[in-house]
């Protein structure tokens, strides 16, 4: 009996120490980065180029989404979050943001609709469920498959403000998450309608024909007018730190606001700030 | 060293191996009750089935935290998975074990071992760029529960064949040898005397692929369509409990996030209680059968 209680004692200071390693820090000259994956591909190439540079540093992207990002750094997850949305008021009082680029959030449909333009009065009837058809906004006759996103992304958040309409009214057909499954849907469906950033969708429109952003209030949804303010839904990328930067994250952030990488910020369609 | 000593040295091994992963399940559930403590002591236990939908990002008083939609879901796509799964893996076994011989049945074999080694995502965007444009033919959206369903039955349809043709391989080989000899046919055999036999290890393969079609994660959000309602028909998008933690989890905190535990809690739930009524409902079978 004896026997049987100090081995099983024996084997719970052993998973101690075996699970131990698993909760430990990890090591200074790592900066780990997470948070929006509109702007996750982005910061992967601005740290590789950075690791690829004189600099010690090893830098680990992941996504997640931009609250998740901000809330990361907060708590200590990470060191360096990202963000597709500019910071709330309380979150503005415990960390600190640095713009690398500026996006746009263009509504998306497949190349084969032949729809021109949707005002936002139709756009918020056709999220609410009122319009289901493409012939009651001048199409042709086919269903409307509303594609929606997932609640927390910031893309909803933008949408959502830009539409006006109360969260509970959204009548979508699918709610995606990541932007690849939005491409896919819209790839695979003439009547699907999505909302996507403007750098995907640039991005994306370079590799296939097969999607095609509309365009805003008369202003096209483009790189350029997002760069001259002129496109109505607009958000900044930014990364975001503790307040009190460690040496490893601001030699990060500092290269990532230089420009020594608006190359790349240009190169994903996004807009460099200056 | 001694033999004795090495004896010893395995055992604490095993041991330590055995223990650590029993120590794991009670942890995930200490931690997904702690996580969700907030959310049952701020929005109260009844609100989860009783509100009608799902908008948790408003606040406490206006939010709806219905998972009820969600519940059914997830039981439906599971459930329609294993309708599709379990006769085509049973047929499937069958057809190896009893029918197939040599080089073909290690290669029948072979292939079943890789489709259940196929990434989740793999499938999922298979499902999302084949199976969802032809679904799209029937009614839109296509993605939908018969989507995710289908989708499913493919990652557990080995399961079924791995657990079932096992459980044929471990009957007596002398129940063959006696069966020939009485000139009992081998339909009546494999229908009338190795199925019965074999039956326990064969649901063990269902109940497993079940709670493995409830807990998949990858393949849902990516083929069900993530719409919070309550199913009306096989073409209709759902989300499953799964799904809802993957698409909000990132982003959620608070209350919201009490409650997307919450729900991780009632799936390890509704896959143990999947466990405990397969058990309940073998010991029955078998009582019978004796």
């Amino acid at each position: 009996m004896n026997k049987v209680k100090s081995s099983s004692f024996l084997y719970l200071i052993l998973n101690f120490l075996f699970l131990f390693p698993l909760v430990a820090q990890a090591e200074s000259t790592k900066v780990s980065i997470s948070g929006s994956s509109t702007l996750a591909p982005l910061a992967a190439e601005i740290a590789k180029r950075l690791e690829n540079s004189a600099s010690s540093l090893r830098i680990d992207v992941q996504t997640g989404g931009s609250s998740k990002g901000i809330t990361d750094v907060i708590k200590g997850l990470s060191d360096v979050g990202m963000s597709s949305r500019a910071l709330f008021p309380e979150e503005e009082a415990l960390v600190k943001s640095h713009t690398v680029a500026l996006d746009g959030v263009a509504f998306v449909v497949n190349s084969k609709n032949p729809i021109k333009e949707l005002s936002r009065a139709q756009l918020a009837d056709i999220y609410s469920g009122k319009i289901s058809n493409w012939k009651e906004v001048g199409g042709q006759d086919l269903e409307i498959t509303v594609i929606d996103r997932a609640k927390g992304r910031s893309e909803k958040e933008l949408v959502k403000d830009y539409l006006g309409i109360k969260s509970t009214d959204y009548k979508p057909d699918i709610v995606a998450g990541e932007n690849q499954q939005c491409v896919k849907l819209v790839e695979g469906n003439s009547g699907a309608l999505v909302y996507l950033s403007i750098g995907t969708t640039e991005f994306e429109q370079k590799r296939s024909s097969k999607i095609r952003a509309l365009p805003l209030s008369g202003t096209a949804a483009t790189a350029e007018n997002v760069k001259n303010g002129t496109f109505p839904i607009i958000r900044p990328l930014v990364l975001v730190t503790k307040k009190k930067l460690s040496p490893s994250s601001k030699e990060f952030v500092q290269f990532a606001v230089s420009s020594q990488v608006k190359d790349l910020v240009e190169g994903m369609a996004f807009v460099a700030p200056q | 060293m001694s033999a004795s000593l090495k004896d010893s040295f395995a055992k604490t091994l095993l041991g330590f191996a055995s223990s650590l992963s029993v120590l794991v399940i009670f942890f995930i559930f200490y931690f997904l009750l702690k996580e969700s403590s907030l959310a049952l002591s701020q929005i109260g236990g009844s609100r989860f089935f009783s509100d009608s939908t799902w908008a948790p990002e408003l606040n406490l008083a206006e939010g709806q935290f219905g998972l009820l939609e969600m519940i059914v879901a997830t039981v439906a796509v599971a459930t329609l998975a294993l309708f599709i799964a379990a006769p085509i893996g049973w047929f499937t076994a069958v057809y190896i074990h009893f029918f197939c011989k040599g080089a073909f049945r290690i290669f029948l074999h072979r292939v079943t071992e890789i489709v259940a080694g196929l990434p989740s995502v793999v499938l999922g965007l298979w499902g999302l760029v084949v199976l969802v444009p032809v679904l799209l033919n029937l009614r839109a959206p296509g993605l939908s529960v018969l989507a995710g369903a289908i989708v499913l039955a493919i990652m557990i349809i080995p399961t079924i064949v791995v657990s079932t043709v096992s459980a044929y391989q471990n009957l007596n080989s002398e129940l063959t040898l006696t069966s020939k000899g009485l000139g009992i046919g081998k339909a009546r055999f494999i229908l009338e005397i190795a199925t019965p036999l074999a039956s326990r290890g064969i649901s063990t393969g269902f109940v497993l692929a079940l709670a493995r079609a409830m807990g998949e994660t990858m393949v849902v959000v990516m083929v069900c369509g993530n719409v919070v309602q309550m199913p009306e028909s096989m073409l209709d998008p759902v989300r499953t409990l799964t799904g809802n933690i993957a698409l909000e989890m990132g982003y959620a905190y608070g209350s919201h996030q009490s409650a997307l535990f919450l729900s991780g809690f009632l799936l390890l739930l509704s896959v143990l209680t999947v466990f405990i009524a397969g058990r309940l409902f073998l010991k029955t079978q078998e009582e019978q059968f004796r």
